[in-house]
């Protein structure tokens, strides 16, 4: 049973950051159609970016953090600016396809600047576990939690009760119609991009003392956050959390019960299952259209 | 107040509009009728900056408006209506209406004008305003049209483009429509330019028409007399007219 809690609360984290990761991709996706496989490289440029300023440059955790994740988002936008936009009329997979080349080339940089050696973050308040219930939690769980609750509630804030929000979703919406209504479709395009840069990144800072950071973890991190949009069900907000979290706890528990050795295999197999049986997610709703 | 001068527009290579060149005053309602396919949704989207013309000249208070983008379009007071409503369905009435002002949305001294076009709007469609919660993919055909009206009036246009503003609609709720329309026209001074299926309606409420045939201006003429046409009468009116050489 003590196994169990533990599993439960692993996996329950590496579920939120999966969301995380999963809501950039929902965001670009709705904006433009795009599913940028270059998501995964804002997460990794956000631990790499934390580790160096805090612990190259020696500077204290909260600029730090805000620096990473600034620099993370000016990469984002100069993403969509240099290969995105030029491209207007392209075809959405033409568009993902330069998404993946983009990724290549972020990860290429990236083992460039910081070489191939793997990293570890320090935990932002230490780690001497907390225990709770029986098992034990690392005070970076809470941090993980904590952030994840953060990110949601502001996005829904953002996306419902503010006019560039709404904006925002007129625009993924019927982008034609938002024109109509002086809606600047590129402006929106490049801020979904950087929403989606900025949340990556943080994902990747949190993340990054738990599960060490090197230049090839966006790969990774990027799939499983796709996953969990997949399971979600690309547009709705919350499917997507419930997607990462119920993607992190099979996986943990798969690897605990069954072995370590199938956690990623699980994810994919998940994917796969859903991709054939529920394409549009388990929380995902068909369009239906009334004409 | 609008002059369009020999446009010429394309999808690919399809040659959609063929020196197409039209003008409008201020205050005034035109129509322009036509087949489907003829070009006056095109004609529309070239206004709007949708389809931006490869050739020619669009004049808008004698500012050239050719090649601007869609949302700059909205900004120099122009707002289109289009085709099929196009609503933002997963979003409320309210934010539908909101974004409609959206060209506004960084001033804060016309915040009070914008509140001030709403209640109007709640006022011209009074169910709008019972559902100004509801999400707008809950509405009905009629409601739609209404709600793009409005957003469309929310920006405040000097010249709106009405494309199709009747398709789909028990009469009875076009003809309240047209009321509308015409209400609009003679209240705000808003000059209108309505592109509709419905030509005899059109007409008659219209000051001036221009009959669209593939691509081309092939007519243009006062309302009343484009109604007594024998051409108009017989290709659009569904009039019972023979060919001449039926006689």
């Amino acid at each position: 049973m003590d196994n169990l809690y533990q599993y439960l609360l692993s996996g329950l984290s590496n579920g939120a950051i999966y969301a995380l990761i999963g809501f950039g991709f929902a965001i670009i996706h709705n904006a433009t159609g795009i599913i940028n496989f270059a998501q995964g490289e804002f997460v990794m440029l956000g631990g790499m970016l934390a580790l160096f300023f805090l612990v190259f440059c020696g500077f204290p955790l909260s600029p730090s953090i805000i620096l990473s994740i600034l620099i993370a988002t000016v990469v984002g936008i100069i993403f969509e600016r240099l290969a995105i936009r030029p491209l207007k009329n392209a075809k959405p997979i033409r568009l993902i396809i330069i998404t993946i080349g983009a990724s290549i080339f972020i990860r290429g940089a990236a083992m460039l600047i910081w070489g191939k050696d793997t990293h570890a973050l320090p935990a932002f308040s230490g780690n001497d576990p907390l225990y709770i219930a029986g098992a034990t939690i690392m005070p970076q769980h809470l941090w993980i939690f904590a952030v994840t609750i953060l990110v949601i509630f502001s996005s829904r804030l953002f996306f419902n009760h503010t006019i560039i929000g709404k904006a925002m979703r007129a625009c993924a919406y019927n982008a034609q119609a938002a024109s109509l209504v002086g809606i600047d479709v590129r402006i929106m395009v490049m801020l979904s991009f950087s929403i989606s840069a900025a949340i990556g990144s943080l994902a990747g800072i949190i993340i990054a003392p738990l599960t060490m950071t090197s230049y090839d973890v966006g790969i990774m991190l990027g799939l499983k956050g796709f996953c969990a949009v997949i399971i979600g069900g690309m547009s709705s907000g919350l499917g997507t959390v419930m997607g990462g979290l119920l993607l992190g706890l099979l996986e943990a528990l798969g690897a605990g019960f069954i072995s370590a050795g199938y956690k990623d295999a699980i994810a994919f197999i998940i994917l796969l299952l859903i991709l054939f049986f529920r394409p549009e997610g388990l929380f995902g709703k068909k369009e239906t259209e009334r004409v | 107040m609008l002059k369009i001068k020999n446009v010429n527009t394309y999808y690919g290579q399809v040659h959609a509009l063929k020196n197409v060149s039209l003008h409008m005053n201020a205050g005034e309602i035109v129509t322009l009728i036509g087949a489907n396919g003829a070009g006056k949704t095109t004609l529309l989207n070239s206004l709007s900056g949708i389809v931006p013309p490869r050739g020619g000249e669009i004049l808008f208070q004698d500012v050239p408006i050719t090649n601007l983008a869609p949302h700059k379009i909205v900004k120099m007071g122009i707002s289109q209506v289009p085709e099929g409503r196009q609503i933002f369905k997963p979003l409320s009435v309210e934010d539908n209406l909101e974004l409609g002002a959206y060209l506004y949305h960084r001033a804060k001294a016309e915040k009070e004008r914008t509140k001030k076009t709403a209640d109007m709007i709640y006022e011209l469609f009074p169910i709008l305003k019972e559902r100004r919660k509801q999400l707008a993919g809950t509405l009905s055909g009629g409601e739609l049209q209404m709600l793009s009206i409005g957003r469309a009036l929310m920006a405040r246009p000097h010249l709106l483009l009405l494309d199709e503003p009747s398709m789909g609609l028990a009469p009875i709720v076009a003809q309240e429509i047209f009321q509308v329309i015409e209400n609009l026209s003679r209240e705000s001074e808003t000059t209108i330019l309505l592109v509709e299926q419905n030509a005899r309606a059109a007409l008659k409420m219209a000051h001036r028409g221009y009959v669209l045939e593939t691509g081309r201006l092939i007519l243009e003429g006062m309302a009343a007399d484009l109604l007594e046409n024998k051409e108009v009468q017989r290709a659009y009116l569904g009039k019972d007219k023979k060919e001449i050489w039926e006689r």
